[in-house]
């Protein structure tokens, strides 16, 4: 008997994005994004980058993975060369690029991610979680994906190093315009930074829109093991108090705006 | 007498360089003392590196004091003697539930730490049966462990620990690699333990809608304790709590920030149904 991991997933992802992929562990997330940079193969259906079917003969793999850069969970435990500069460079040298190429590269991507300069040929072990974790993005932003694809970047990090590598995410997508794809556990965190949310649920796409009309879906969310923001809670219980205020906030800052126009402030 | 107690406790590590040449000592724990009464429910915050699982890992005798002293339950950890009872009333649950699992068969996995202790094999089965209850795991003791989600693997590795009878368990960030389904499971058995069985509880975490319903939580910075109240004192210091580099629950952020503009609301909301009461909308009173 075969069982699906991903069953009937339809979309489309345009240029300049920023996504949060939701759902609970073994709910296809994984495999999903291990199918856009061409890891895993479909048994079934096609994968398209910029219109090219990348499962077509002769389709450049090697291309297209420093195209869609994928940070593994844990992307730490990937880090391997003896100072941070030379990891960092292992992937643009990988694409064949001269040495000053590489090493152009490699010092943009430590810069995008704020690593500090002082620590650039300091071993990846003498660093903290956080550090580490950056010097770790910087690895796949060297090869200049256009799409970036993060699986759970803050896990693990104290609530100021999560915050940090958002922001820098979020820097780094307006400056530069890349598409970013977001897993996370943290509905608060999706909330505050993406444009749109896929949320799977047993291989399947349970619900796709924008942050405010996903997490309405509380009680659905709740079904398949996820929840909404502490923030749409808060926004549901004084609504169905009386309080007449809208539902649709899902940030601090718009939940704060909703309940002082609620109050005449 | 408390069931934990640290006097002075510091500890000091040396760092070496790559040809292991002593660089520097590092002091991780910085003079701290605690006193946790039998069943009560103690969290812990800090950011990464602030000392927290260096404090921990002194409760379970796998650390010992540079200076200063700790008791388990009355007992010096630093006589050897005393490790193997030590480890016992005071068990300890990690971050990562694949790490912790070594059995083959849930229920066989549960019940490795009471046999270790030599238990007769009758009791352990018990042991194992009202540990497995006590998480809601019951159902699972047939399975493969692999089978199992982050949450349930995670309420085994706590059942393991329940099984060998402890007055206390230490959580160091239990529910950090998990989704928000595993984490509530795992925080819910946590509440039940301590609140049916009165066991003492030491919860470290990321995660401050964890630490609401804790009776004390101690906030570390640099190895030291810097704060240290009831959950709603701690979360009323909306911006030292920033500084030390942690969070606050959303709820008690956006009350926090109605207060600035000049909404009457007192300091320290922790919950959804304080901040609806505070703000007039309680007791499903409805205003049209």
């Amino acid at each position: 008997m075969a069982s699906y991991a991903l069953r009937d997933v339809s979309l489309v992802i345009p240029d300049g994005q920023f996504i949060g992929l939701i759902g609970h562990t073994g709910s296809g997330k994984s495999t999903l994004v291990q199918h856009l940079n061409g890891l895993l193969a479909p048994t079934e259906g096609s994968v398209y980058f910029n219109g090219e079917d990348i499962h077509e003969k002769g389709y450049d793999k090697k291309k297209l993975r420093s195209k869609v850069g994928l940070v593994f969970q844990y992307p730490e435990h990937q880090l391997f060369e003896t100072d941070v500069f030379s990891d960092v460079c292992f992937g643009p040298r990988n694409l064949g690029l001269t040495q000053k190429e590489t090493q152009l590269r490699a010092f943009e991507a430590l810069r995008q991610v704020g690593f500090p300069e002082e620590y650039f040929y300091q071993s990846p072990f003498d660093l903290s979680g956080g550090q580490k974790r950056r010097a770790a993005i910087a690895g796949v932003l060297a090869m200049r994906p256009e799409v970036l694809i993060l699986d759970e970047p803050t896990a693990g990090l104290d609530p100021k190093g999560r915050d940090e590598i958002l922001e820098r995410i979020a820097a780094l997508k307006r400056d530069t315009g890349i598409t970013v794809v977001l897993v996370s556990h943290s509905m608060e965190d999706i909330a505050e930074y993406v444009d749109r949310i896929i949320v799977m649920n047993r291989g399947s796409v349970l619900f796709d829109d924008v942050p405010s009309v996903v997490f309405t879906h509380v009680k659905e969310l709740e079904e398949v093991g996820l929840a909404a923001p502490q923030v749409s809670y808060i926004m549901q219980a004084l609504h169905e108090s009386g309080m007449p205020v809208r539902t649709g906030a899902t940030t601090l800052e718009e939940a704060e705006r909703e309940i002082l126009r609620a109050l005449g402030r | 007498m408390g069931i934990i107690e640290a006097k002075k406790l510091i500890f000091e590590y040396i760092r070496r360089d790559e040809e292991g040449n002593a660089e520097g000592i590092t002091r991780a724990i910085d003079e701290v003392d605690l006193d946790i009464r039998q069943g009560e429910f103690v969290a812990i915050l800090g950011h990464n590196g602030s000392g927290k699982s260096t404090l921990a890992k002194h409760i379970n005798a796998i650390l010992y004091p540079t200076e200063g002293i700790v008791l388990v339950d009355g007992k010096d950890t630093r006589a050897e003697e005393n490790i193997w009872e030590i480890r016992q009333r005071a068990g300890m649950v990690f971050q990562n539930p694949d790490n912790q699992i070594i059995g083959q068969v849930v229920e066989e996995d549960v019940g490795f730490g009471p046999e270790n202790m030599g238990i007769p094999t009758k009791e352990i089965w018990e042991r194992v049966e009202e540990s497995l209850k006590a998480v809601g795991m019951y159902e699972f003791r047939k399975h493969s462990p692999n089978k199992l989600s982050g949450g349930q693997k995670q309420r085994v590795s706590i059942a393991g620990v329940i099984a060998m009878h402890p007055k206390c368990i230490i959580l160091d960030e239990p529910t950090a690699m998990l989704d928000p389904n595993g984490r509530k499971e795992v925080i819910r058995a946590v509440r039940a333990l301590n609140q049916v069985e009165g066991v003492t509880i030491l919860l470290i975490t990321h995660y401050m809608e964890e630490v609401i319903h804790a009776d004390r939580v101690l906030v570390m910075e640099k190895g030291r304790v810097v704060l240290q109240g009831t959950p709603r004192e701690i979360f009323s210091q909306v911006e030292t709590l920033k500084e030390l580099r942690l969070d606050v629950p959303q709820v008690t952020l956006l009350a926090h920030a109605l207060k600035e503009k000049g909404v009457p609301l007192p300091d320290g909301i922790l919950s959804i149904p304080e901040l609806v009461e505070a703000l007039g909308y309680g007791n499903g009173r409805r205003s049209g």
